[in-house]
């Protein structure tokens, strides 16, 4: 193997490594969020995406690129918008006095 | 600047971005800082995708026009897309769309593995077709297996496990061709035997489309209520596809992230299994519980349970001191999150003491009901995990059991059962109890739950949507 590739090797058990340690420490209410904002992490092959997109110069290099843009970009954008709107929904405080105000309207008709 | 500093500049960027990932998922550790984590990720995610833009306009050669047109429109296209559904999805379709981003986050690396074979494809040394072919193997896979896990939570495909004939050998069949496929691409790049560049695209071909079809197969066997577990499996995959595409590229942003979702993935997967008391293993084998033996062999118990009327249980509810709120499988697939809240709020407002037991399975991912019940607006302190309820519900006057099951079975705390050893919520605690259900029907490990035969217990049957709607309007009418 050549040397670029065993580092990469390095970094890649390095990250591994890093990944494990990092997740095993999120709770269990906040797998969900957490699945879908590693999800949007593995779009950064986009990079990828873009890079063979440079590279392309034949009608079928750049369908692929094509695709793979369209494909790479739904995962980014996409995820980390819904992701978002998860986590959104953890926010302490509006949410609890927004809930409030409704359950006190609630109340007389009861 | 010459090209060489700009590459540096743009590297650095990349390692820059890799941080932001790592760090951003460490915020998610606690939902105060979660959002911003999530921020910082796609900060990072921004940045990354910047340099890159950045470095292949000023490298040698540029940027051809018609490649930055694939670029701005493939981008424009499907971020347009990817935003749209983000946006409109609702909360409980969130699973499936997850899937569907994984699907295409897949797919993507598939392509790009596929690309670089193509262009490789006369004389690529042997560690990069490696490589390559695992990068376009792993991300076909990834591709039809999410499509189909997506498929099977939203409904287009029947949730139940499906048994094609002869689908073990089929699905052997396949990963013995992929795998021979792979052993000889990389043998001909070796140079011990002599592929064609044609043969050779005509083996990437077989290994790819055998990759398809094995996602396929491997994922239809399996249950709807195991999808979250396969979703995560796939995750999984899809990050370590791309940190392929990242060796064959050399490119150091791809490697770190696609790791850093290959071992997020695996661990969560494994402790989604482990919640549900079951291995990777055994789900992935699938077919558990849901099948017709199952339901058949065991009858009894149910002879022996009480039905409590709409009224009577709205009375208990209404005068009780403190009610537990246990939401489960069945609430989630009704909808009812809006429902139940509502329920609860009129309750508070008689001065009942409420809170919610959230077992780390409920819902269809774990995490899922705690995202469904904020989405509803039940104020977040009153979610309780499960270490934290269970002494609650020895001093608690009527747990309300809505649409769970299997995480209810005080079976689970003897040996000798499907459920056996698996973490449940101490419901049979609770003074009385009342079960909100359609059916008799079984849960998901395809057992009676021991619960409903409990004198305290009583049944309501009724779809959750419908059966809270009830109770809340004779609860109002007291």
């Amino acid at each position: 193997m050549s040397d670029q590739l065993l580092s990469s090797l390095a970094i890649f058990t390095l990250a591994i490594l890093v990944g494990f340690e990092v997740i095993s420490k999120v709770p269990a209410t906040l797998h969900t969020p957490l699945m879908s904002g590693a999800n949007s992490i593995h779009g950064i092959v986009l990079v990828g995406a873009m890079i063979i997109a440079a590279e392309a110069d034949n009608p079928v290099s750049y369908v692929l690129a094509f695709v793979a843009m369209v494909f790479g970009a739904m995962n980014v954008v996409g995820g980390y918008v819904v992701t978002d709107r998860m986590l959104q929904m953890f926010r302490k405080k509006p949410t609890a006095a927004k809930a409030g105000t409704e359950g006190a309207s609630d109340a007389p008709g009861a | 600047m010459s090209p060489q500093w700009i590459y540096t500049f743009v590297y650095l960027a990349w390692l820059v971005g890799a941080s932001c990932f790592v760090l951003g998922l460490h915020r998610m550790n606690s939902p105060a800082t979660g959002r911003s984590g999530n921020q910082l990720s796609a900060a990072g995610m921004a940045i990354a995708v910047g340099a890159t833009l950045v470095w292949l306009v000023t490298r040698e050669g540029g940027l051809s026009g018609i490649a930055l047109a694939i670029i701005v429109v493939g981008f424009a296209i499907g971020g347009g897309a990817g935003l749209y559904a983000a946006r409109t999805v609702k909360m409980t379709a969130m699973p499936q769309l997850v899937s569907l981003f994984n699907a295409v986050g897949g797919g993507a690396a598939a392509l790009v593995a596929i690309d670089d074979f193509i262009r490789l494809s006369n004389g690529a040394p042997v560690d990069t077709t490696i490589f390559v072919v695992l990068g376009a193997l792993i991300g076909s896979v990834t591709f039809s297996g999410s499509l189909i896990a997506g498929g099977k939570l939203q409904g287009l495909i029947a949730g139940k496990p499906i048994f094609i004939p002869g689908g073990r050998i089929i699905t052997v069949a396949l990963a013995v061709i992929a795998v021979l496929g792979t052993i000889a691409l990389i043998a001909g790049a070796a140079g011990a035997v002599t592929l064609s560049s044609e043969t050779a695209l005509v083996l990437l071909g077989l290994v790819v489309l055998s990759g398809l079809i094995f996602g396929i197969t491997m994922v239809l066997p399996i249950g709807g209520a195991d999808m979250p577990v396969v979703i995560s499996l796939l995750n999984s995959f899809t990050g370590t596809a791309a940190a392929m595409a990242g060796f064959v590229l050399g490119n150091p942003v791809l490697i770190i992230s696609g790791a850093l979702v290959g071992a997020s993935g695996a661990i969560l997967t494994k402790l989604m299994a482990d919640a549900m008391n079951r291995s990777v293993l055994n789900i992935m084998i699938g077919g558990f519980g849901g099948s017709d033996d199952a339901a058949g062999a065991v009858a009894g118990a149910a002879g022996s349970v009480r039905e409590v009327g709409v009224d009577d249980a709205a009375i208990q509810l209404a005068y009780a001191q403190s009610v537990i709120i246990v939401p489960g499988y069945g609430l989630a697939v009704a909808q009812a999150q809006h429902a139940v809240r509502e329920l609860a709020e009129l309750l508070e407002a008689r001065g009942v003491d409420v809170k919610y037991a959230i077992h780390p399975v409920a819902g269809r991912m774990p995490g899922h009901m705690n995202v469904l019940l904020a989405e509803a607006n039940v104020p977040y302190p009153q979610l309780k995990e499960m270490d934290d309820i269970n002494p609650e519900f020895d001093r608690c006057d009527v747990a309300l059991v809505i649409g769970a099951n299997d995480v209810t079975n005080p079976a689970a705390r003897r040996p000798g059962s499907p459920v056996s050893g698996m973490p449940i919520l101490d419901v049979d605690h609770a003074k009385s109890i009342i079960v909100i259900k359609r059916s008799m029907g079984r849960g998901y490990a395809g057992i009676d739950n021991e619960l409903y035969a409990d004198p305290k217990t009583g049944m309501l049957f009724a779809d959750a949507k419908d059966g809270l709607a009830a109770l809340t309007a004779a609860v109002k009418a007291l």
